[in-house]
Parts: C-alpha cells; structure tokens; sequence
C-alpha cells in the first residue's frame, strides 16, 4: 500500500499550484494510468488522510483511469487494450510490448476558487 | 457572493521528483561504468537466497555490491554478507517500496568507482515497486514455482515494466504441480518477448544462463 504516500505527493503538489497562483483548490483532477501501479480505490481512500489539516482539507479527488494503449506493429496503429492481463492487438491478435499511454500519473487540472 | 469554480490545466506528474533523481542516478551509474540490476518478487519467492548464490558466483571475479530492502530487519543483508560482497540493508519501516532517494542515500558512503555490478533487492511486493524507477539497468521480476503459475496475470504492470522474468526453486517444480508451459504464457500475455530463466539457487539449475545475462550488461567503458 502506497497509495497514502502518493496522496500526500498529490496535496504537496496541489498545495504549491495554489499558494503560487493564490486560489483555493476545491478539486484535483488526476489522470491514473493502469500500469501506474496505483489502485484507485485505495488512492480514493487515502485522500481524506491526506487532506487533513492542509489547504486542500475538504477538496474531491477526480480519477480518471486511463487504458493501456500500445503500437501495434502489424496494423502500424494505436491500439487500446480491452485487458491489461493481454498486451495484443484487439484487432489482428498479433502481440506487442510498446506500451505508448498506460503508466500515467498525473495531476491533469485543478477546480479552483 | 461566492465565485464558481473554474478549471485550471497543471499536467504534472505525481513521482516526477522520483524520476528526476532516478535520472541521475543512472546518468551517474553510467559514469561510473557500473551495471545495476534490481530484483523484484512477492514476499518468500527467495530473492535473498538467488541474490546470495549470485553474489557468490561473481565476488571472486568481479567487484559486486548490494543494496536490500526490507521493512523491518536486517536479516537479509546478514545473510547477503556471507558471500563476501558488500551489503547495506535499507529498512524502510512502513514504506513498501524503494524509491530513487533512497537508493542515492544509501549510496552515499560508497565509493563507486570500485564497483562493477551493484543489485538492488527491493522489498517484497509486486505491487508498489511498480510506481518507482530507481535508475537501475535492467529490472528482474521473479516468481517461484509455488506461487502459482496466474502470477503475471494478477500483477501485469510489475511484469510489463520487467526486462527479465525469473522464475526460481524449480527444484520444487515437480512436488509444487507447477505448469511451467502455462507460466510462460502468462508471462508473455502481460509483456510479449519478455527473456524468462528458469533457475534453482539450491541446485544451481540455469544460474549460469543467469550469470551470462549478467555478464551480457556489463557497461562498455569497463
């Protein structure tokens, strides 16, 4: 479980936008890869802990997940991964490693006031 | 009256301080002509017991070196200092995971130039290593013949994010009812064309496949 410490990575960079932009956070918008290693609902749960007792205290988390998208070398096209538990083209079934989107974790977009 | 809401763009990645010091670590890493190769697998899949017979194998012609892992005791670098290679466990406490900082602290009192291969053991988990990239060369998943031949399937990033699958104590293969033909296929399921070693640290069975893959990463400017 390390999805406390990713949530307070989360307010820390939240916290330095809005003191740099002098606004109040009411959301943060995060967009969360499926190879991120990151588990959602748990990331859910420790954000409340995380908030407590700093300037996002009472701020939503919004997760977007994001699929796996991979090249696939034979239809020369991006293709998105119905399941991560198989990395081939939907399409023409031929199996490829290029992972281009999936590993994201990143605070896309702050609600602010 | 109290203003709405607006939405501002920010795209900042949540790890990026990790994976800015992992960057110079390896930039280091590289100046230094030092390979660096991290282990990863569930708890009790025997990484100290392969590490321990690797750094063996290699202490009499090269100048290796570890880094472990580990929440909360220093069993696994006592048992690591038996091959004669120098180990520093890191106790994270309650952190699951290693993370670049730690390493480039623990590296500190370490003179770099005198090593050729440094391994890093990361904590037992397949799930949160996933997240850190800890500025080594190669990244080992290993899964032992008792755990299941579904490993893969239920922790596809650690393996995607892999260069090598291990799969270890395969002298217990027959006596754990163990598929190694279905392993294999889960393997290349969650990360195509992934190299995968069979091995048995007790036996020795493939440790010197392993030995040679090692031996292929060493850095040009040794």
């Amino acid at each position: 479980m390390h999805e406390l410490s990713i949530a307070t990575s989360i307010v820390e960079l939240a916290e330095e936008e809005a003191e740099r932009r002098g606004v109040r956070v009411v959301a943060v918008h995060l967009t969360l890869g499926q190879l991120s290693g990151v588990v959602t609902e748990a990331l859910a749960g420790s954000y409340d802990i995380a908030t407590a007792g700093t300037l996002l205290e009472g701020s939503r988390l919004v997760i977007t997940e994001a699929p796996v998208v991979v090249f696939c070398p034979a239809c020369r096209e991006r293709r998105t991964l119905p399941s991560v538990q198989l990395f081939q083209c939907p399409q023409c079934g031929t199996p490829s490693a290029e992972v281009i989107e999936g590993r994201e974790l990143q605070v896309t977009a702050l609600e602010v006031e | 009256m109290k203003p709405e809401p607006r939405l501002v763009e920010v795209r900042r990645n949540v790890l990026k301080h990790n994976d800015l010091v992992a960057r110079e670590l390896r930039a280091r890493f590289q100046r230094e002509g030092i390979a660096v190769v991290s282990l990863v697998s569930s708890p009790g899949s025997g990484k100290t017991r392969f590490l321990e017979s690797t750094l063996s194998r290699m202490n009499s012609r090269y100048r290796v070196a570890a880094l472990v892992g580990d929440l909360a005791t220093e069993n696994d670098a006592v048992r690591l200092a038996r091959s004669g290679a120098p180990v520093k466990q890191i106790v994270t406490g309650t952190v699951c995971h290693l993370d670049a900082s730690m390493i480039r602290s623990s590296l500190e009192e370490w003179h770099l130039a005198d090593v050729d291969y440094l391994f890093i053991e990361n904590v037992g988990n397949l799930v949160c290593p996933a997240s850190y990239d800890l500025g080594e060369d190669v990244r080992a998943v290993l899964m032992s013949v008792t755990e299941g031949e579904d490993k893969p399937l239920k922790y596809p990033a650690i393996f995607n994010g892999a260069d090598v699958a291990v799969i270890t104590k395969m002298d217990l293969c027959e006596a754990a009812e163990f598929d190694l033909e279905s392993a294999r296929a889960n393997i290349q399921a969650v990360r195509p064309g992934l190299r995968v070693l069979c091995v048995s640290a007790k036996t020795g069975e493939g440790m010197e496949e392993w030995m040679e893959y090692i031996e292929s990463l060493t850095p040009a400017q040794k």
